[in-house]
């Protein structure tokens, strides 16, 4: 059966893509889930997946093509498979080639769609055409089913068919029931569905003891994460979470606070005085020597441990806008919306700008699992890998421009959230300690507060708790 | 303690509430004269006449409806259906009358009697006489429900039912009216509506009733041995259901295993399954199983009617499947 390689809606927004460079060439066998191509989207470069076994036959955009989604590009067929027809009708076929790709249309159209192709293809070839099956047995009329027998072809229903929960069906024989969801063969198609499953028990333990279950690899039918894989997560190191952490955790996602009278004025008068933001700064200068110990100390455990002084800041910040919800805040006009989560963006300079990564419930991150997953967004940041889930939805960000040799900036507000941490370079000065002159490891940090939400004494008493745990850095590691 | 067979034991339960009121009185078919068509009347015609060990015609709605009227007029009768496959042709009786009689008539009439016979499968008996209609039964306010699957359970909740002010519904089985078991002597009563925890484990729960605790039982020893612990939970009376016991099993053991003779749609297990989900929600770390009869009238063939029983085997399965082993 012949399977289109169709331009796919790789992210919510996007409506067309680049072709930047084919994976495969034309002859190469492919299998279901290869990368055969990538595609730059609105914001990142994405993968294009082969939907089905057999051999990249055709390719039909160049590099560099920009295309319109549902899009023909190529096409997956039998070595031997007349593709004629796909070819010709590329255009208007591809419509119900991509409703089948998304699944989102019903599951029988397409299915139907894509049998009346080859039928048609078989009829414009005299000699009987063999073909390789990607689609499920069930709805191939019976000489198409035959035809699977005959050449044992891998029977992949998945294609057509939504992703569903894979509930362990029941001992066999229960009552005749037309579409549970055991009846369905295994779905191979999870790949497209990135909700995490997990038994409550598992989320509940999880929860209990402060680990993210996002970082947990799950061992039960289609990934679910189950108590077993929590509690050998907890031996390698669970996390610990703040009080506040745990008062926020069982709030829910977030709070409104309504606008005051009094929030009103003054959100009015400083915009009206200062830009659509009124920003203001408050700078810290705090004494990172037991912190830069502590590095040395991290290191010498192995690396897995290693963190740098951003790692660090990050741990720091997440903990601190737990005790201080009012800093992780969004500014939305007519209200401000406390976050009860905490996700912490790290600005990443990337080659023509800036783009700001994620770390999703970074308080309920280990030290080393922020270090790993900022050295890994960082990374993919650069190659331009991130997926749009990945640079949304944060309630803080932290820029750091210490590595470039300076030693205090500010940084511009990313609207809606109500502000940014501007970190400097450490540095070795001559401080005075108790009447005595000392040498330390110093580093400045620089907040910008959106005065619409923050206010100064709010701003500073975040930043105090800053200084305490960062001074006293063991409290970001036990 | 004695090891008696669980006819016996119902035997004494039974002579044990003759003697104690004599109010108490047996009557159906072949309980006197033959001592039962299982024999559990053995004896009790001669030590209590005939007055109170009553031969009926056979007519099962009948005889039921003469237990009402004897329950309403301050008697306290015991009726036995020579199994309760028969007892469909009385559950008029029992569901329209009997369940309902306290609250029809405004509080004015108890119904202190007892409904008692063999339910569920023997062997090959095919499949008008191999059905387990314990779920028919607890579907019905008004009624309480007993299912002894062990000798000791059985004189103990016998006597509680016979003692109770309320109709209720008491099924043995015939295959289990030889099986042995250690019984208290004299006044041994097992409370209505409190489940035993049979077997102590820590992996999974099995929740059963009836004849299928032996199954559990046999599983659990089975699965020991592969170093799988199991707790059983006896319900033993299946209306009302020990929800805390159930609950008490799965938080702690987070899966379960439903197990039960019967068939599966609005079976006994779907009410299990709904109190756990209900009550357990947080702690549970798979979708709770059940296993049952297939969903087939009972077959005749012994090959086929061993397919369609619920089983140790598939009772393996089920827990090896909660505990993501298979």
């Amino acid at each position: 059966m012949a399977t289109k390689v169709v331009m796919e809606a790789l992210s919510p927004t996007m409506e067309e893509g680049r072709l930047v460079k084919w994976l495969k060439n034309e002859g190469d066998a492919v299998k279901t889930g290869d990368v055969i191509a990538e595609v730059e989207t609105d914001k990142a470069v994405m993968e294009l997946v082969a939907r089905a076994d057999g051999v990249l036959r055709k390719r039909l955009a160049n590099e560099g093509d920009a295309s319109p989604v549902g899009t023909l590009l190529g096409v997956i067929a039998g070595a031997d498979e007349n593709i004629d027809a796909l070819i010709g009708a590329g255009a208007p076929a591809a419509a119900p080639a991509q409703a089948a790709q998304g699944g989102s249309g019903p599951a029988k159209a397409p299915a139907n769609q894509a049998v009346a192709d080859t039928k048609e293809a078989a009829a414009q070839s005299a000699v009987p055409q063999s073909s390789d099956q990607s689609q499920g047995e069930a709805s191939a009329p019976p000489q198409q089913k035959a035809d699977v027998g005959a050449k044992g072809g891998a029977s992949q229903p998945s294609r057509l068919t939504p992703p569903r929960p894979q509930a362990p069906p029941p001992p066999k024989g229960n009552g005749a029931r037309p579409g549970r969801p055991g009846a369905a063969p295994a779905a191979g198609g999870a790949s497209s569905d990135k909700r995490q499953r997990s038994s409550p028990m598992a989320r509940r333990l999880a929860s209990e003891r402060g680990i993210a279950l996002g970082a947990i690899q799950g061992s039960g039918p289609g990934g679910r994460v189950v108590k077993r894989d929590v509690e050998s997560a907890k031996a390698s190191g669970a996390v610990r979470r703040s009080g506040a952490a745990e008062r926020l955790a069982s709030e829910g996602d977030f709070k409104d606070i309504p606008l005051t009278q009094i929030r009103k004025t003054i959100a009015r008068r400083l915009a009206e005085s200062n830009g659509p933001v009124p920003t203001f700064f408050l700078t810290a200068e705090f004494d990172v020597t037991r912190a830069a110990e502590m590095r040395v100390q991290l290191a010498e455990m192995g690396d897995e441990y290693k963190a740098s002084f951003n790692d660090i800041v990050l741990k720091a910040v997440a903990f601190a806008l737990a005790e201080h919800p009012e800093v992780n805040a969004h500014w939305l006009d007519d209200k401000i919306r406390q976050h009860n989560r905490i996700h912490v963006a790290m600005a990443v300079a990337v080659e023509d700008g800036l783009i700001t990564p994620v770390l999703f419930d970074a308080d309920r991150l280990h030290l080393w699992e922020i270090s790993a997953k900022a050295r890994e967004l960082a990374k993919r940041a650069r190659d331009r890998k991130l997926t749009p889930e990945e640079y949304t939805g944060a309630t803080f960000t932290v820029s750091n421009l210490g590595m470039f040799g300076i030693d205090q900036f500010t940084a511009i507000i990313n609207p809606p959230e109500a502000g940014i941490l501007a970190v400097g370079g450490v540095e070795a000065k001559p401080v005075v300690i108790d009447g005595v002159m000392e040498v330390r490891e110093r580093m400045r940090v620089t907040m910008s507060c959106d005065h619409r939400a923050i206010d100064g004494a709010t701003g500073a008493k975040f930043l105090q708790t800053l200084r305490a745990l960062i001074e006293n850095p063991l409290s970001l590691v036990i | 303690m004695a090891v008696v067979t669980y006819r016996e034991a119902l035997t004494q339960a039974l002579r044990e509430e003759l003697q104690r009121d004599d109010r108490v009185f047996l009557m159906g078919e072949e309980v006197a004269q033959y001592n039962g068509a299982y024999k559990v009347s053995k004896g009790l015609l001669d030590e209590f006449g005939p007055m109170r060990i009553v031969d009926t015609p056979i007519t099962e709605l009948g005889f039921a409806g003469v237990g009402v009227g004897a329950a309403m007029v301050g008697l306290r009768p015991i009726v036995e259906f020579m199994t309760w496959n028969f007892a469909l042709l009385a559950l008029d009786q029992v569901v329209n009358a009997a369940a309902k009689m306290l609250y029809m008539s405004g509080g004015q009439y108890n119904m202190p009697m007892v409904f008692r016979g063999p339910n569920g499968s023997a062997l090959q008996l095919s499949a008008q006489h191999s059905q387990a209609w314990e779920s028919w039964l607890a579907h019905i306010p008004g009624l309480k429900v007993c299912t002894p699957g062990t000798p000791a359970d059985a004189k103990g909740l016998l006597k509680a039912a016979i003692r109770d002010d309320n109709p209720v519904v008491f099924l043995e089985g015939e295959m289990l009216y030889n099986t042995k078991g250690e019984v208290p002597e004299g006044e041994h009563v097992v409370p209505i509506g409190v489940a035993e925890l049979k077997h102590e484990g820590d992996h999974c729960s099995i929740i059963t009733h009836g004849k299928m605790v032996l199954v559990a039982m046999k599983v659990a020893d089975e699965l020991a041995k592969e170093g799988i612990t199991l707790d059983v939970v006896d319900l033993r009376t299946v209306r009302p259901i020990d929800v805390e016991a159930i609950a008490q099993s799965v938080q702690k053991t987070n899966r379960a295993v439903v197990l039960e003779e019967g068939w599966e749609i609005c079976g006994m297990g779907s009410q299990v399954v709904d109190f756990i989900q209900r009550e357990c929600f947080d702690d549970l770390d798979a979708p709770v199983l059940r296993v049952h009869q297939e969903d087939v009238p009972m077959p005749y063939a012994k090959n086929l009617e061993r397919a369609a029983k619920p089983d140790a085997a598939k009772t393996i399965a089920a827990v090896k499947k909660v505990l993501y082993l298979d």
